[in-house]
């Protein structure tokens, strides 16, 4: 118990950030705001990281190491996520996710 | 005469050896294959192969000849060849003193009837494929000769089969050349089914097949004696008995004797192959090779009976029947066979020496008096397309034609000039011709001292003399009939000579033959002087006179080969009695012979004097009624007749029995219940199928198919979705560890 905060506490923040996010995700028509919400998804973790580093193995820095980790993968993902929203909407002057089935078999 | 007792071998004798007869299979493969398409190269290849195989066997026999160490120590050579559990079977070559001679005899008398045939046949269309078979057919005769072993043996006797058949159809447009080979290939394979009884017998008593390793070693030699078979023989008669049963096959005794004269069919060099150089010779080779199997069970034994009467009724056959014939070749072909019944018989009573030496010389002689009555042949021919081309075609295109034996077909019927009755008077026309035949034909009656055969036949009576006086009776027996068959043979040839050369021509074809070419009478002159001094080499040193010319070198053969027996052969003391009758038929049959046909020939439509005189005798026969003793020995003692009554015909109406009512009426109904009863099972079986195999795997097919479609909704290419169905399945899987599976 650190001033008073349960860990539990951080825990519900970082559950309903994630769930906040994976919303957005799945339903955002925007491609940049489903880009964004990924974002938040990962900073829920980060939250959840941070916590658990700080409450139960203070001693190591592992908690820390993995979160800078997560920064800079979200930071490399961000980059090549926004680069290939501008490449899709160059050639199909939309944004929308729904649009992109070209996936399809 | 040779380097005497050489007993230093040079170590490249053995790879002489099996080298030997490579050049002349060579030949024949290239010729196969390609060279046959232009006849010079033909026939270089072919000639050029037969001197290599001849220089390098001559290099062989001047090396062994004379070494009288040669029995116990043969020059030999051999490898594994079909490895069979912890046995091998070896097979290799030889030099022994039995076959010595034949490295010298086979490829000589090869080499010139090749020469000869390079003429003979140059006309004939398939000139190539003649001399492709003369090659394989020559090379088999040398591997045979090289043979250490009864297997590789065998191989080259059956190889030699098969050109014989080649060869001897060689006109297989015409239905007796056609019919003639067919015989004697079956004819002959009733003697080998046998040899390959005695071939199987001897391995499984012996272990092994090597001449040298069963036939110089007295253990096994007294193991097989003490070994008891059939019908109260040893192992050792039996197996001698079953291989010389391929030696009646091969070597035509009686009574499978029938091929041969039919095989006059062939061209004449074949003639001379078979009868001289090859064919016949393998036969008896094989025989003496094994004489060590009969030696053993001793003198008078019944192996050695049952081969003497089987050569005493060959000799004596085959010397009645020739008196009786009309074709200048088929005289020679029964003289061939009395003569190779002379041999027989005295290997049947122990005279292994006197056999091998008459099988040498007889060799030399038979081939030049084949080569002869070829050479008449072509002369009589050559005369009547002469005047054919000027009657019919008014030019003088006498080249060109077809050759004379398929000549012969076409013009069978109003001229055949291998009859002797069409002949006379020739010894003007083909002088060369004339008297190499009649020294080829005084050989073969033994004309005494300056002949070879003198030499040989006349020990062939010294041994049966001796046998007989030694107290074995069969050589009594043999005796009369040798000398009797003896007389009949030197009747015969007088009056083969007479008929052809003598007098005046009987017909237009003989009046305007003329002599051939050289390559057909270099090789006459060749044999011609073989014919006369080969018997030189075997002449008993107390023989009156010329023993004592010989010198050292007498009974020089003899020494030589008896150097490869284990067991000695009996020494022959001379003896007058078989000598004076030896002089007294040969001389009195030429003389006879000379007062029927030579004292004054016969002319044109005059009739045959042996033939009046044997019509006068009238005897029953088994197969057409009574006829007179000329036209029985001119049908050849009816033995076709007899055999198409009693063996050919029963067996092809069994054959039709048995096609009918075996094949058709038995085979054909278990067939056909078969077929029914088949059809049936497979219909059951494809109800089977389509109802329930393929029910089944269709439903599998449809199932796959929906799971298939209903996946297929799932890729919908929405990114979203596919998060979402990650995000369920993750949930579903959580869901499952964390409450299902705990």
């Amino acid at each position: 118990m650190l001033n008073g905060i349960p860990l539990s506490w951080y825990l519900i923040v970082a559950g309903a950030l994630f769930c906040v996010g994976l919303y957005g995700t799945l339903a955002r028509k925007n491609a940049i705001a489903v880009l964004m919400s990924v974002e938040l998804m990962l900073n829920a973790v980060n939250i959840n990281l941070i916590a658990f580093w700080r409450y139960i193995t203070p001693g190591t820095s592992m908690g820390l190491a993995f979160t800078a980790f997560v920064f800079v993968v979200a930071a490399a993902e961000a980059a090549v996520g926004l680069a290939l929203i501008i490449s899709v909407y160059r050639s199909t002057q939309s944004v929308d996710p729904e649009m992109l089935d070209r996936m399809k078999l | 005469m040779f380097a005497e007792a050489v007993t230093e071998i040079p170590p490249y004798l053995t790879t002489l050896l099996w080298l030997a007869p490579v050049p002349l299979f060579i030949s024949f493969a290239l010729i196969a294959l390609g060279f046959n398409k232009s006849r010079p190269l033909t026939t270089a290849t072919a000639m050029i192969a037969v001197l290599l195989s001849c220089l390098m066997s001559f290099i062989v026999f001047f090396n062994v000849a004379g070494n009288h160490e040669l029995g116990q120590a043969p020059v030999r050579s051999m490898f594994s060849w079909l490895a069979t559990g912890d046995t091998a079977l070896k097979i290799g070559v030889v030099a022994d003193p039995l076959n010595a001679g034949f490295m010298f005899m086979v490829p000589l008398a090869c080499t010139l009837i090749f020469l000869y045939s390079t003429n003979y046949m140059a006309a004939d269309p398939r000139y190539t494929r003649f001399m492709g078979y003369l090659s394989l057919f020559a090379g088999s005769m040398m591997g045979l000769v090289m043979s250490d072993n009864l297997l590789t043996l065998f191989v080259f006797w059956e190889l030699m089969g098969f050109c014989s058949y080649s060869l001897i159809g060689f006109f297989y447009n015409k239905p007796s050349a056609y019919n003639a080979a067919v015989k004697a290939f079956m004819t002959t394979r009733v003697g080998d089914m046998l040899l390959i009884l005695g071939m199987v017998y001897l391995y499984a008593t012996t272990g092994t097949l090597n001449f040298f390793d069963i036939l110089h070693n007295k253990e096994t030699l007294e193991h097989l004696n003490t070994m008891p078979a059939l019908f109260g023989l040893s192992a050792a008669g039996a197996i001698g008995l079953l291989i010389f049963g391929g030696t009646v096959g091969k070597s035509a005794q009686f009574p499978l004797h029938v091929w041969l004269p039919d095989a006059m069919e062939g061209p004449t060099p074949v003639s001379a192959m078979i009868h001289a150089a090859a064919m016949v010779s393998a036969g008896i080779l094989l025989t003496l090779r094994f004489f060590p199997l009969f030696q053993i069970t001793g003198e008078g034994s019944g192996a050695f009976q049952v081969v003497a009467v089987i050569g005493a009724i060959t000799a004596l056959m085959g010397a009645t029947i020739a008196v009786a014939q009309y074709d200048i070749k088929r005289v020679l072909a029964y003289s061939t066979i009395s003569q190779l019944g002379f041999m027989v018989a005295i290997i049947g009573v122990g005279g292994y020496i006197p056999a091998a030496f008459h099988l040498l010389t007889h060799a030399f002689f038979k081939a030049l008096l084949f080569l002869g009555s070829g050479s008449v042949i072509h002369g009589v021919e050559h005369g009547h397309h002469h005047l054919h081309g000027h009657k019919e075609h008014g030019s003088s295109g006498a080249e060109g034609h077809a050759t004379h034996d398929e000549h012969d077909t076409q013009h069978s019927e109003e001229f055949d000039p291998q009859d002797m009755r069409n002949m006379g008077g020739l010894a003007k026309k083909m002088p060369i011709t004339f008297w190499t035949f009649v020294i080829g034909g005084f050989a073969l009656a033994g004309f005494p001292f300056i002949t070879a055969g003198f030499w040989s036949k006349d020990e062939i009576f010294a041994e049966a003399y001796h046998g007989f006086t030694h107290g074995v009776p069969m050589a009594g027996i043999v005796f009369v009939i040798l000398v009797l068959s003896a007389l009949m043979t030197a009747f015969y040839t007088m009056r083969q000579i007479s008929m052809t050369f003598l007098g005046e021509p009987r017909t237009e074809a003989a009046a305007h033959a003329s002599e051939n070419k050289w390559p057909m009478t270099v090789p006459l002159i060749v044999l011609a002087f073989f014919a006369i001094f080969a018997g030189f080499i075997n002449i008993p040193s107390d023989f009156p006179i010329f023993g004592s010319l010989m010198g050292g070198n007498a009974h020089w053969f003899g020494h030589f080969l008896e150097g490869g027996l284990v067991e000695e052969v009996t020494k022959l003391e001379f003896n007058a009695v078989p000598v004076f009758f030896s002089l007294a038929v040969a001389l009195g049959g030429l003389f006879l012979g000379w007062f029927a046909y030579g004292r004054k020939p016969l002319k044109a439509g005059e009739a045959d004097p042996t033939q009046a005189f044997l019509s006068r005798i009238k005897l029953p026969t088994l197969t057409d009624g009574v006829l007179d003793l000329f036209t029985f020995l001119n049908r050849r003692w009816l033995f076709d007749e007899f055999y198409r009554k009693y063996f050919i015909n029963p067996l092809q109406d069994f054959a039709d029995w048995y096609s009918k009512a075996i094949d058709k009426g038995v085979i054909d109904f278990i067939l056909e219940a078969g077929y029914l009863a088949g059809t049936e099972v497979a219909n059951a079986f494809k109800w089977f199928d389509r109802n329930v195999i393929t029910g089944i795997s269709d439903k599998i097919g449809d199932v796959v198919r929906d799971i298939g479609d209903g996946g297929r909704e799932l890729q919908s290419g929405q990114v979203q979705n596919y998060l979402l169905s990650g995000l369920i399945t993750a949930g579903a899987i959580l869901v499952f560890f964390l409450v299902i599976f705990q």
